[in-house]
């Protein structure tokens, strides 16, 4: 399958005795803007760690565009249960480090916001732009790389100009309001030149009006950078207005699939999710 | 930061201030009237401390790794520059207890060769205990590190290393420098460079892995890579600030490279400012120069009630409770993570003025 | 070397590994409560040193003995209170310059006080008394050190194990906030901490001062290190591996000065800091760390 820009087969989390993701299989085709939603400790934000090779999974595999950047599986008894395929054909133990992820084209945002708090707003969006850069230690130093240096100063502020952050450039990022944040934290992710993009609740504590914007905002980023997005959101109304289609994950384990149509009429997800989203 | 402008003020301020500083320099030089081997010797231990604690603030103010190894990158850089240094027909007398390794003898090399050598040798030896210790966190870094440079002091001493390092016997008839304006020179260059690494896209990597190491990673910065660089360029001129060192002392043994050293050069960053090299260069200057203006400390004085407090020690003591002071009080040192600018200081005059006239006026 | 010399010498390395012992255990308990490096615990187990000088110079034993070990904790809780308690919110880099500020104070402080020469520790004489077995020789001190080590560990792990302080103490070294929102006197909790680390120390600086005979400002810092490397040897927070810990430095060390290796027996004990922290970060006990104080 070309079109699956991810593919996430069968990730088991383990923590001690405590299984956070449960045999989690999803996909993410080009294009799409796909949303994760579940309860609090659901294992969403786990499986964003997974996949951006935070964690290594006990057991699964992550694919990129068709390439394998994440596999593990659990030694000895436990071998079976991998795959459900032949455990003659035991494939080797693959875990990509997060910026080798990044520098494939993943980028992400923090549920908690993690903000190179007493850097400036433009040096965070910055920093992003160095992993692509060709100079070496030396050619960065001696300054011969400045046509390159002058690119990514003009392309942040492109970037900041898009978050509505111009302002604000020189300013240091704790400083900042809460909804800045988030917006830095978006166009620092998307500093890195992802092709897909990984949102852990864009929306948290933003009121409706932000959240519309930020709706809008997801669109319009998603059509001018050509990305693929997943995104994790507890906000229904951002997730049925944006997404193309929709996991649901409970307790680890998946419980539902698809359009927004499908999930909002689902039983399991009414009782599991939705029911206890009203009561908030 | 968005690049500003330089201002055309700034830099006839900055040539202006040079210019008294070095006229200031080759006064002290060339001013055969009275001595000012004080002043000299003050200003030039001053510009060796400062290459040590900017490379020093390099790994803990701008990457975030505590590291307490300086004392045995040093003492690498030291005894490389010393060793290659001394004059060949002094050899003998140098080494006459132990005798010199035959492929050493007529081994010789001008100064800056051989401080670039001790810089090197410096860098390699970070670069082999980077690739487990930076693993470590926070403090078991700092005591990995501080481990690694007690068992370089500890092979520099080592019997079977006589022949090269002359044991416990040290180094001595290690050529000084021939002009304060050496030392001074050495110093400006590597600070510069350090500056110059410290604001390129390096040097922010490095601040976003000091900032928050995960979101680093997550912005394809490549952890380890990045910690053994700044790891290793700081152990290479804190190699060359030993060198630099061992020229000053003229002789140098392994008791020199002692824990204590390090800790001065804490002592030095954390008072200038954790995270500015400014801080640092103020910092060395002041710690140096107080050596210095505070030694009646230590001699015996008539005062009354001072006099039983007056002796030998009780300016260390004084260091050591500024050195508490500021780590309790005042953590942000001279200058914080600031960066000496002439905005920044005539910034102050301009509110010193203003708190003047709001004070008369009240 | 013949097996008596080397019996000799390894009853030489107990001794001073049991005295290791007692000062690792300082280490081990406020690493795990605070999560801090003391520095500054090898220079108060120095300080102690001095203590017992001046405290003999105008009391006999059985005073100056309570008298010194008062002082120690005194001096301990002090150091608590004064440079680590004001830093309880700080960065971990500000906490651990302060203890390092506080080492490089006393250490300063008794190069000023009582000068960089070395001093010679006060004899306690039925300490000093030589028993024979055999071809061995040993003095009370060295057969009582191992001993008392063992007792006094003991009486430790009850008091953690079965009082409401140490129940406490494993709550804090747990989660300090938890523990706070739970009722748990916190500050408390921690300068009883400071108590018995330094307690021990005071101990354990009595016991190895006794064998070594002089003190001096450095005095302090190395063993201060090394007992440190014991307690990440044994698997930081954990009391019995920092015991096994000491022991083993101790041990270990002896044997090399014995063996004519004695410009390396410092490095060796770093070189085997850093080969546990790679090879198995949690020490020998990190994995029972479960107890952690």
């Amino acid at each position: 399958m070309a079109d699956n820009v991810l593919k996430v087969e069968h990730v088991t989390m383990q923590f001690g005795g405590v299984v956070a993701v449960n045999d989690l299989s999803m996909e993410v085709n080009k294009g799409e803007i796909v949303a994760l939603i579940g309860p609090n400790g659901a294992g969403k934000t786990t499986a964003f760690n997974v996949i951006t090779g935070v964690y290594a999974p006990t057991n699964g595999r992550v694919s990129f565009n068709g390439v394998p950047m994440i596999e593990n599986h659990p030694q000895g008894k436990m071998k079976k249960n991998y795959l459900g395929e032949d455990p003659e054909g035991y494939p080797a133990k693959i875990v990509k480090t997060p910026d080798q992820i990044t520098k494939l084209g993943i980028a992400r945002t923090f549920q908690n916001i993690r903000l190179f708090k007493s850097l400036t707003v433009f040096d965070n969006v910055l920093i992003a732009r160095h992993m692509r850069s060709k100079a070496n230690v030396f050619s960065a130093t001696f300054k011969v790389n400045a046509m390159e240096e002058k690119e990514n100063r003009e392309k942040t502020m492109e970037l900041l100009k898009l978050v509505g952050l111009e302002s604000s450039a020189n300013e240091i990022s704790s400083s900042l309001p809460y909804g800045k944040q988030r917006r830095l934290e978006i166009a620092r992710a998307l500093a890195t030149q992802p092709t897909l993009l990984l949102l852990d609740e864009p929306a948290a504590g933003m009121n409706p009006q932000e959240t519309d914007e930020l709706s809008e905002f997801i669109l319009q980023i998603k059509n001018q950078f050509d990305l693929t997005v997943l995104v994790i959101e507890h906000h229904m109304d951002l997730v049925m207005q944006i997404s193309d289609r929709i996991y649901v994950l409970d307790f680890g384990k998946l419980i539902a699939q698809g359009t927004p149509e499908v999930i909002q009429n689902d039983p399991h997800v009414i009782s599991a999710y939705l029911g206890v989203q009203d009561d908030e | 930061m968005v690049k500003k402008k330089i201002k055309l003020r700034d830099v006839i301020l900055s040539i202006l201030a040079a210019g008294v500083f070095c006229a200031l320099l080759a006064y002290y030089q060339y001013d055969t009237g009275t001595s000012h081997s004080y002043a000299i010797s003050i200003l030039e231990r001053s510009a060796i401390y400062a290459v040590v604690a900017v490379s020093m603030n390099l790994l803990n103010g701008f990457t975030g790794l505590f590291s307490l190894g300086q004392a045995g990158f040093m003492a690498i850089g030291a005894y490389t520059t010393g060793i290659l240094t001394i004059p060949v027909n002094m050899r003998q007398s140098v080494y006459y207890m132990n005798g010199i390794a035959p492929w050493l003898e007529n081994l010789h090399l001008p100064m800056i060769p051989a401080l670039l050598l001790g810089g090197l040798f410096a860098a390699a030896a970070a670069a082999l205990v980077g690739i487990p210790v930076l693993r470590l966190k926070s403090d078991y870094l700092a005591i990995a590190t501080l481990g690694f440079a007690e068992i370089i002091r500890a092979l520099l001493a080592a019997p079977m290393m006589n022949t090269i390092t002359n044991g416990s016997f040290g180094l001595n008839n290690i050529p000084g420098f021939q002009n304060i304006f050496q030392p001074m020179a050495i110093a400006a260059v590597c600070i510069v460079l350090m500056i110059l690494l410290i604001n390129s896209s390096y040097g922010r990597a490095f601040k976003a892995i000091r900032e928050d190491d995960i979101a680093a990673e997550a912005m394809g910065i490549n952890l380890f890579r990045h910690k053994e660089l700044a790891f290793v360029i700081s152990s290479f001129f804190t190699g060359v600030g030993g060198g630099m060192l061992a020229i000053f002392m003229r002789s140098i043994d392994t008791k020199t490279f002692q824990v204590t050293l390090t800790y001065n050069i804490l002592l030095i960053v954390v008072l200038g400012g954790i995270g500015s090299v400014t801080g640092s260069i103020i910092g060395s200057l002041l710690i140096n120069g107080s050596q210095e203006w505070l030694r009646f400390l230590d001699e015996p004085t008539t005062v009354p009630v001072l006099s039983s407090l007056f002796k030998p020690g009780f300016r260390m003591v004084i260091y050591s409770i500024l050195l508490m002071v500021v780590v309790l009080f005042w953590r942000r040192g001279i200058m914080g993570t600031n960066e000496f600018t002439w905005d920044g200081l005539f910034g102050l005059f301009r509110r010193k003025k203003k708190t003047k006239k709001a004070g008369g006026e009240a | 070397m013949s097996a008596s010399t080397l019996a000799q010498h390894f009853l030489t390395g107990i001794s001073l590994g049991g005295a290791y012992a007692l000062i690792a255990i300082g280490y081990t308990m406020v690493y795990g409560i605070l999560r801090l490096i003391n520095f500054a615990h090898g220079d108060l187990f120095m300080m102690s040193g001095y203590f017992m000088i001046f405290a003999m110079a105008s009391f006999p034993w059985f005073i100056a003995l309570p008298v010194t070990l008062i002082g120690t904790v005194i001096l301990g809780v002090v150091i608590e209170k004064a440079a680590y308690a004001p830093l309880r919110s700080a960065p971990r880099m500000s906490i651990m310059i302060s203890a390092i500020g506080v080492s490089y104070l006393l250490q300063n402080l008794a190069t000023y006080l009582f000068t960089a020469l070395p001093k010679t520790y006060p004899e306690i004489s039925f300490l000093k008394k030589i028993y024979k077995f055999g071809d061995l020789s040993a003095s009370l001190v060295t057969l009582i050190t191992p001993v008392l080590t063992i007792v006094l560990v003991f009486l430790l792990m009850q008091l953690i194990g079965h009082t409401k302080l140490g129940m406490a103490m494993r709550a804090v070294s747990k989660d300090t906030e938890a523990s706070r929102l739970m009722g748990i006197k916190v500050n408390t909790t921690i300068s009883m901490t400071f108590v018995i680390g330094s307690l021990l120390a005071g101990v354990g600086s009595v016991l190895y001062f006794t064998d070594r005979m002089t003190v001096y400002p450095y005095s302090g810092s190395l063993p201060g290190l090394k007992c440190f490397v014991a307690a990440v040897l044994g698997g930081i927070g954990s009391i019995p591996g920092a015991v096994i810990g000491g022991f083993l430095i101790g041990i270990v060390e002896t044997l090399m000065v014995a063996f004519g290796y004695s410009t390396f027996s410092d490095a060796f004990t770093f070189l085997l800091l850093i080969i546990i922290l790679l090879v198995r970060p949690t020490g020998l006990f990190g994995e029972a760390a479960t107890d952690k104080v």
